[in-house]
């Protein structure tokens, strides 16, 4: 189990930057796959690297299986933490075979296996990627799959308590990427191996993770299942960045939120009562544009702004008032530009969480100018 | 998130924190404090460093006496005028090589770079031999047909000899510059329908105005440093700029510390001066973050009917630059005693020259001393600026700046100017060295640091950190990760920077012109003393050896390098 306690660092970059890890504390059952996600620079990764003692933390406690490996004025260094570590580029050392790269963390070791051992072991991480027969092969000659495959091989090998892995499908192309998220959850389910990872891909968190941390400005702003995290955001923040959101401020009444010219059926995070300033988080995959009215609840006339053919659906793009919300259409439904649709809004999938005043950067300017 | 540095591997606080400054005291040792000695004494009238006797008579006379006015006015006339000079021709030949497409384009590329293999000292004894006012090979038809000649021994033949051997220098930024710019910028500018030669005034040129700055200010502080011209062509011409005069108040009886200190502390200031003005230059070139590290698939212009003329330019270069010096040494060398070509002198070639080159004790002395100073310099160079590059680059030890900093001040000291230092300070604290090779490694290492320092510190920037730290992550140590991780990739580096300190340690002459004795000679100095002596066929001899050693041995060590030694 990985315990990380109130841990904090902050440093400069070169550049002037200042990062930043605040009371950051979490908690890592045996053989689950925890998430870090966050944008660029919310201390995702410096929690990361302080995990693998290539930053040394300010303050906090981090424990592995009940052993300290840095605060209570300890600091074990990196490399004599048991960790296997991908790095975001990943690291390949180009005058090794793919044998050297896997070999090199049993070589190392304080306890130095067998030539035969060795050999046996390198072959098995291989496999476990599935780069069997390629051990011969000088590192640079593989392609950007198979170097990521072997980052992994190579922290795997010393069959670490725990595996660290900072941004590895960054940079890989996004056939690719899909492909790869999934040989990597597979392959963490089997192994059973403790996992923390770090991202700023929202589908990869929620494709791969038990749990998910979501990071901003250097602390945790909300934990929990990814599905819980979908369904029941604490904060615009966090709508924003786990799934697409469009963000309609009103005002809470009884059962729903004044807004859009009407009342808004949805549910109500708890803390809202009725009078309080709310924001409603709709998601652009739960909104279905009908070309005309259903009768159902919840249904908001507008103006079609853009319908784009995606194959399953039509992208659409739609004014209510002074509202321009992002929704979805049937991809047989016969729909022009600027003719008038309605919005079913299902109640189920509305949800009105306290409005602390954040904003995503704007998604569309105004489309009056475009007419012209 | 790629600039982080990490103290990660030193093995405790303390530890790291005693290495930089054990580093910091070792190169502050070799760089500032022999200049602080000379600064004191230019100030002082007594006889050693430690009889300091406040006087300002010393530079009252360098920087008031007529004399000085015509030093001064000689010294930037020479510098700027070469470096004028090696600009235009270093410029034309990569345009023409890089950006144009004038044939044999490779054949020029290495003909442009040869002479940077050739010793200053040679080219210049070579054009001795071609300028020479009676005697030369240009002169003597010049006189013959129109009565006139093109003598060496004047400012505009000093200017056109070491114009001519630092364009190579030239040639190579430049054509770095040429390579590096990203061609869609002219490509966009042909878009907006500007002709070719628009594109060239409005966009090619503004983009290359920064980099040609700062080249002309490196040829210039070069220029200025140099000793060979000078000294062999400045003196019997009595055209003295503050390199040969420097010498000329060493070489004085009895010699002259206080003046000769006082001179080398305005050259000093000089080459400073100029050194901060490329700074201020390149740093502005880094806003216009147009020319990348990139190499671009350029785009050549097409010369149509001047492409003949482009190549019989680059022809006339290549003889001047390369075939014409070689073949009047390779002659010289031949013939017994120095005299036009004729056909007496071909029917009586002999190697007599070459034989007494070998078995010419002195000679054989200097051979030994200059490889064992090569050898010692560029391992000695490479050991240090290795752990202090790394030092540097990747960790945050206080102190590091100032690391980086001492390592590179040597960059602004002219050779014969830390020679004066040395001389001024060991021939005071006599600690057994004045005399002895060791002066002379210790002058060597001084001044090839900042070149060790750049090659070191570039190749371990390239080394992506994450390398290093996968190798930590993988349970390897501190040592273990230096030998298996960063020592291997680092090679290339490694391997340039010794072979340019090698290379570089065996033709140098400025350096060590004020600090050898009979026993510490060395090839150039060899050189210099027999034109003294007026044995010029074995001067010729001894340089076709030279220029047959060290083009072989470029060769030999780029081929094993795989890298192209990068001359600057």
């Amino acid at each position: 189990m990985l315990e990380v306690e109130r841990l904090r660092k902050t440093y400069t970059t070169d550049r002037g930057g200042v990062h930043a890890v605040e009371d950051v504390s979490f908690t890592v059952e045996d053989g689950r796959f925890y998430t870090l996600l966050g944008p660029s620079g919310c201390g995702k990764t410096t929690t990361l690297r302080c995990l693998a003692g290539l930053e040394r933390p300010e303050g906090g406690v981090i424990r592995l299986d009940g052993r300290v490996l840095s605060g209570e004025r300890r600091f074990v260094p990196t490399y004599s933490r048991d960790i296997g570590m991908v790095f975001q580029s990943y690291a390949i050392w180009p005058h090794m075979s793919v044998f050297q790269n896997v070999a090199f963390p049993l070589e190392v070791s304080q306890d130095r296996p067998s030539k035969e051992e060795i050999a046996r072991l390198v072959k098995e991480a291989l496999a476990l990627v599935g780069l069997e027969g390629l051990d011969r092969r000088p590192a640079p000659q593989l392609s950007g799959g198979q170097q990521q495959r072997l980052a992994l091989a190579r922290a795997l090998v010393r069959k670490p308590r725990l595996l660290l892995l900072d941004e590895p499908l960054s940079n890989l192309d996004a056939k690719l990427r899909q492909r790869m998220r999934i040989e990597l959850r597979e392959l963490q389910r089997r192994l059973g191996i403790t996992t923390v990872y770090v991202t700023h891909d929202q589908a990869e968190a929620l494709f791969l993770s038990h749990r998910v941390a979501v990071m901003q400005s250097g602390r945790i702003v909300q934990e929990g299942r990814p599905r819980e995290l979908y369904a029941s955001p604490a904060s615009p923040f966090v709508a924003d960045f786990v799934g697409d959101a469009t963000f309609v401020p009103g005002e809470v009444v009884d059962g729903g939120v004044r807004a859009l010219g009407g009342v808004v059926r949805c549910a109500l995070s708890e803390a809202l009562v009725p009078g309080a300033k709310a924001l409603l988080v709709l998601r652009p995959e739960r909104l279905l544009v009908h070309a005309g009215a259903t009768g159902g609840p919840n249904e908001f006339a507008g103006t079609l702004r853009v319908a784009a053919f995606l194959g399953d659906h039509l992208d659409c793009v739609v004014e209510i008032g002074d509202t321009v919300m992002r929704a979805r259409a049937h991809p047989a439904a016969e729909l022009r530009r600027d003719q008038k649709v309605w919005v079913e809004l299902p109640p189920d999938h509305c949800l009105a969480i306290p409005d602390d005043g954040w904003r995503p950067r704007a998604l569309t300017r105004t489309f009056e100018q475009d007419t012209e | 998130m790629t600039a982080r540095r990490v103290a990660l591997q030193a093995p405790t606080w303390r530890a790291d924190v005693v290495i930089v400054a054990a580093a910091i005291a070792v190169l502050a040792y070799l760089t500032l404090f022999p200049l602080a000695i000379l600064v004191l004494g230019a100030f002082s009238s007594g006889g050693s460093v430690f009889d300091f006797q406040f006087t300002t008579r010393w530079f009252a006379r360098v920087l008031t006496d007529q004399a000085s006015f015509e030093l001064l006015a000689n010294s930037l006339a020479y510098a700027g005028g070469s470096a004028v000079v090696a600009f235009a021709m270093g410029t034309a030949i990569a345009w023409a090589v890089e950006r144009s497409d004038v044939p044999l384009r490779n054949l020029w590329y290495g003909i442009a770079l040869v002479p940077l293999i050739v010793p200053g000292i040679i080219h210049t004894i070579a054009w001795l031999f071609l300028l020479s006012p009676e005697i030369g090979w240009i002169n003597a038809p010049l006189k013959g047909a129109f009565g006139f000649s093109l003598s060496a021994y004047t400012i505009p033949g000093m200017i056109w000899i070491e114009g001519l051997h630092s364009a190579p220098l030239a040639f190579v930024l430049m054509s770095a510059a040429f390579r590096t710019m990203d061609p869609s910028l002219e490509e966009a500018a042909a878009a907006s329908r500007a002709d070719p030669w628009k594109t060239l005034r409005r966009v090619t040129l503004p983009l290359l105005l920064p980099t040609a700055a700062s080249v002309v200010l490196i040829l210039f502080v070069r220029t200025l440093e140099s000793f060979e011209v000078p000294a062999i062509i400045g003196l019997p011409g009595r055209v003295f700029v503050y390199t040969s005069r420097i010498y000329l108040a060493l070489k004085q009886y009895p010699p002259n510390y206080g003046l000769m200190a006082a001179y080398a502390s305005v050259l000093l200031a000089i080459s400073v001066l100029g050194l901060l003005l490329h700074r201020r230059v390149t740093r502005h070139a880094e806003r216009f973050a147009t020319i990348t590290g990139k190499a671009y698939r350029p785009r050549r212009v097409e010369l149509g009917r001047f492409r003949f003329l482009a190549l019989a330019g680059l022809a006339v270069y290549g003889l001047l630059a390369v075939a014409l010096p070689f073949v009047v040494l390779l002659y010289s060398s031949l013939i017994r005693v120095y005299t036009l070509p004729s056909v007496e002198n071909f029917r009586e070639l002999t190697l007599k020259n070459y034989s007494f080159i070998l078995e010419d004790d002195l000679t054989r002395a200097a051979i030994v001393n200059s490889l064992k100073l090569a050898l010692v310099s560029a391992t000695v160079v490479v050991a240090i600026t290795s752990v202090v590059a790394w030092i540097t680059i990747r960790t945050r030890t206080p102190g590091r700046g100032l690391l980086d900093f001492l390592a590179f001040v040597p960059i602004a000291i002219p050779g014969i100017v830390l020679g004066v230092s040395l001389v001024w300070l060991y021939s005071t604290i006599q600690i057994g060295i004045y005399g002895t090779i060791w002066i002379l490694i210790i002058a060597y290492v001084t001044r090839y640091l900042p070149y060790g320092i750049r090659s070191m510190s570039g190749g371990l920037a390239q080394i992506h950190k994450e390398l290093e730290e996968a190798s930590t992550a993988a349970g390897a140590r501190w040592w273990p990760t230096f030998r298996r991780v960063t020592i291997p990739l680092l090679r290339p580096a490694l391997l340039a920077a010794w072979i340019y300190v090698f290379i570089v340690s065996l033709r140098e002459l400025s350096a060590g012109i004020l600090l050898y004795s009979t026993q510490s000679v060395v090839l150039a100095i060899r050189i210099f003393d027999m034109r003294e002596t007026g044995q010029y066929t074995a001067i010729a001899a001894l340089s076709v050896m030279m220029i047959v050693v060290l083009v072989a041995l470029v060769a030999v060590l780029q081929r094993l390098g795989g890298r192209t030694v990068q001359a600057t």
